[in-house]
């Protein structure tokens, strides 16, 4: 395991830049995930540290040691990837075992027995072990490509949504699993996912990108609190972050354009202003209302077992809401 | 509701189907067959008409096939009995056995010759293929198309350059010069064929390698490779082939050392009269190599198919 730098690096395909200008370190022992629209760059982030793209400027540094034009394999990275790449013509244990019988690694049979052994094991796929990889599940397809970075113990786990093919409850199992492990081995991860649960849960650190620029880096708390950007504060929380004109309410600050309203920003008050249920819908652990106030649409959420009905009125009121200028960067 | 779906075709398409395949199964195979009894058959009834179906089998096509023999008298003959049942058969002709006829040397040119160009073609294919499939080649295109235009003309065409240029570097009936310019002409085959086989081959495979600790050619040998064994094969049977079965170029450029099986054969019905029998044994074990190796690649061609282990 070891730090791993990244110094103003861009990268473009043709006229389009995927990544511009982006400097992080991910420390010894770190989660980072980074979050963004398709689009963002963080699939593009993950390709330029191992080595799967030259970035156009900039370095890369692992361990100390710059690798900006290194290959592949001699970075020392463990990449699983969004398409699970098995090799077809391979069984799981063969594809298991591929990395660790590299020619950068050599590991001894016996040793490459037990850590295949093992990885199988936690990811509960010992059963599958002797099955071509064609013959596996989508499910188990992942499970095999997670465990194929996991027999390694490399400078960095590289993971681009890994877990986003499961079905729910494998999906909760391994997010609890992958977290246990890399705090386990200490592990540094680099981890980009759509899933805001994942995020929040598994990460230290995220750093949240848009349109190939890293906006903000923080841990998973300040990113949801603290947002320095309308687009930041869309990137975590369900309902998505409200947002209307500031001065629907009173009390905005100078410059404000836009108030941004989580769930818990919403307190139905009788002093408040009146707003119109659209629907409610009820997921079973949440129930969202959907209001509409002065032609502006509001999702949050309410008692779970609310009884309102279309065309009722309630009244609501904000409760420390975040404010942003014009170009929804945040007014403090 | 009928018992039959739209797309299921019905019982009495399947059997027309059936018939239709059958009849030009048959139709395919009838020169083969004709081929076949032909080596069986004594000169005689080779060229009996109406044509026997029925006839009593011999060896004595593939026997003259294999030997040169000479005439002899009454006396020689008697006092020279047969050693085995070959000699017996030469000898109830009045003739005895001189030596080896020069097939075997043929047909050991064909195989050298035909599996040399073959396995050059589909080694340096390959590796073309990968790059114009994986790098990015400056005039990628018109590379390609400059490639399969030497395909658009006749062979004959160039024939005559060809046979003093080999003249010229003493590449005239030899192996090496056989093997280059099969190989020359299976070439462009070879990579267009391969290119797509390796087009299909998803690239990350190759990344996941590279990044599991691999080089770009040690990915290549153990991930590529065995997924393009399907299309190596099968660009090994056309090329196999090609130069198994060429003629123009063989009767030109080979006459002794070198010369293959094809220009060869039609000469030995000049041996003897009109040997037919001979010929055709001749025709009939030249046939072998190729279904053979066809066969032993079967496997391949079914086989290793990469459905779904990438997600789409």
């Amino acid at each position: 395991m070891a730090d791993v730098e990244i110094q103003n690096v861009s990268k473009s395909f043709g006229s389009i830049c995927a990544v511009n200008d982006v400097s992080m370190t991910i420390a010894d022992g770190d989660f980072v995930v980074l979050l963004g629209p398709t689009g963002a760059g963080k699939t593009t982030t993950l390709r330029l540290i191992s080595g799967l793209e030259k970035p156009d400027h900039g370095d890369i540094l692992i361990g100390g040691v710059e690798v900006t034009r290194s290959i592949p394999a001699a970075r020392d990275v463990a990449m699983v990837f969004q398409q699970y790449s098995l090799y077809p013509h391979m069984t799981v244990r063969e594809n298991l075992s591929f990395p660790l019988r590299s020619p950068l690694l050599k590991t001894p049979p016996d040793v490459i027995e037990d850590k295949v052994g093992k990885i199988a094991e936690i990811l509960q796929i010992s059963h599958k072990l002797d099955n071509r990889t064609t013959e596996l599940s989508g499910g188990e397809m992942q499970r095999v490509s997670i465990g194929r970075a996991l027999v390694r113990d490399p400078a960095i786990y590289l993971m681009d949504e890994p877990l986003s093919s499961l079905d729910a409850k494998l999906r909760a199992d391994l997010r609890v699993e992958l977290k246990r492990i890399q705090s386990q081995i200490g592990a540094t991860l680099l981890y980009v996912t759509h899933d805001q649960i994942e995020a929040m849960t598994m990460a230290n650190r995220i750093g949240v990108l848009e349109e190939g620029r890293l906006v903000q880096v923080g841990s998973p708390r300040a990113i949801y609190e603290d947002p320095i950007s309308l687009y930041v504060g869309g990137r975590l929380g369900l309902p998505r972050i409200n947002a209307v004109p500031a001065d629907l309410f009173a009390g905005a600050p100078d410059g404000a354009a836009v108030m941004g309203l989580r769930p818990e920003h919403i307190e139905q008050n009788p002093d408040g202003k009146d707003a119109r249920v659209l629907r409610l819908e009820h997921l079973g652990d949440q129930t969202q209302l959907h209001l509409e106030i002065a032609g502006h649409k509001i999702v949050t959420l309410t008692d779970i077992h609310s009884t309102f009905r279309t065309g009722d009125i309630v009244q609501i009121q904000p409760r420390h809401a975040l404010y942003f200028d014009a170009n929804g960067m945040r007014i403090r | 509701m009928t018992s039959v779906s739209a797309m299921e075709p019905g019982r009495g398409q399947k059997w027309l189907a059936a018939i239709l395949v059958a009849a030009y199964a048959l139709l395919t195979l009838l020169p083969l067959i004709w081929i076949l009894s032909t080596g069986f058959k004594s000169p005689a009834d080779s060229i009996a008409y109406p044509p026997k179906l029925i006839f009593e089998p011999t060896l004595e096509g593939y026997v003259n096939l294999f030997t040169t023999q000479t005439r002899q008298t009454e006396e020689y003959l008697a006092s020279h009995p047969p050693g085995n049942w070959y000699e017996r058969l030469v000898h109830d002709k009045g003739m005895v056995i001189a030596g080896p006829s020069r097939f075997g040397e043929r047909f050991l040119n064909s195989v050298i010759i035909g599996f040399g160009s073959t396995f050059l073609s589909v080694f340096l294919g390959t590796l073309a293929a990968y790059a114009f499939s994986r790098y990015r080649v400056p005039l990628k295109d018109d590379l390609l198309f400059f490639i399969l235009s030497t395909r658009m003309m006749p062979p004959i065409a160039v024939a005559i350059p060809i046979f003093l240029m080999f003249r010229a570097v003493g590449l005239s009936d030899t192996h090496a010069g056989m093997i280059l310019l099969y190989t020359a002409v299976n070439l462009s085959l070879a990579v267009w064929l391969l290119k797509g086989f390796i087009d299909e081959i998803p690239l990350e495979y190759e990344e996941a390698a590279l990044i599991d600790g691999y080089t770009r050619l040690q990915a290549f040998i153990k991930v590529v490779l065995p997924q393009a064994t399907t299309g190596i094969a099968s660009t090994a049977i056309f090329c196999l082939i090609f130069a198994w079965n060429e003629y123009a170029f063989a009767v030109l450029l080979t006459s002794g050392s070198a010369q293959t099986a094809p220009p060869f054969i039609p000469t030995i019905i000049g041996v003897g009269g009109q040997d037919w029998p001979a010929v055709a044994a001749g025709a009939t074990l030249f046939l072998v190599p190729v279904m053979v190796f066809t066969i032993l690649l079967r496997r391949h061609l079914l086989r290793g198919i990469t459905f779904g282990a990438v997600r789409k």
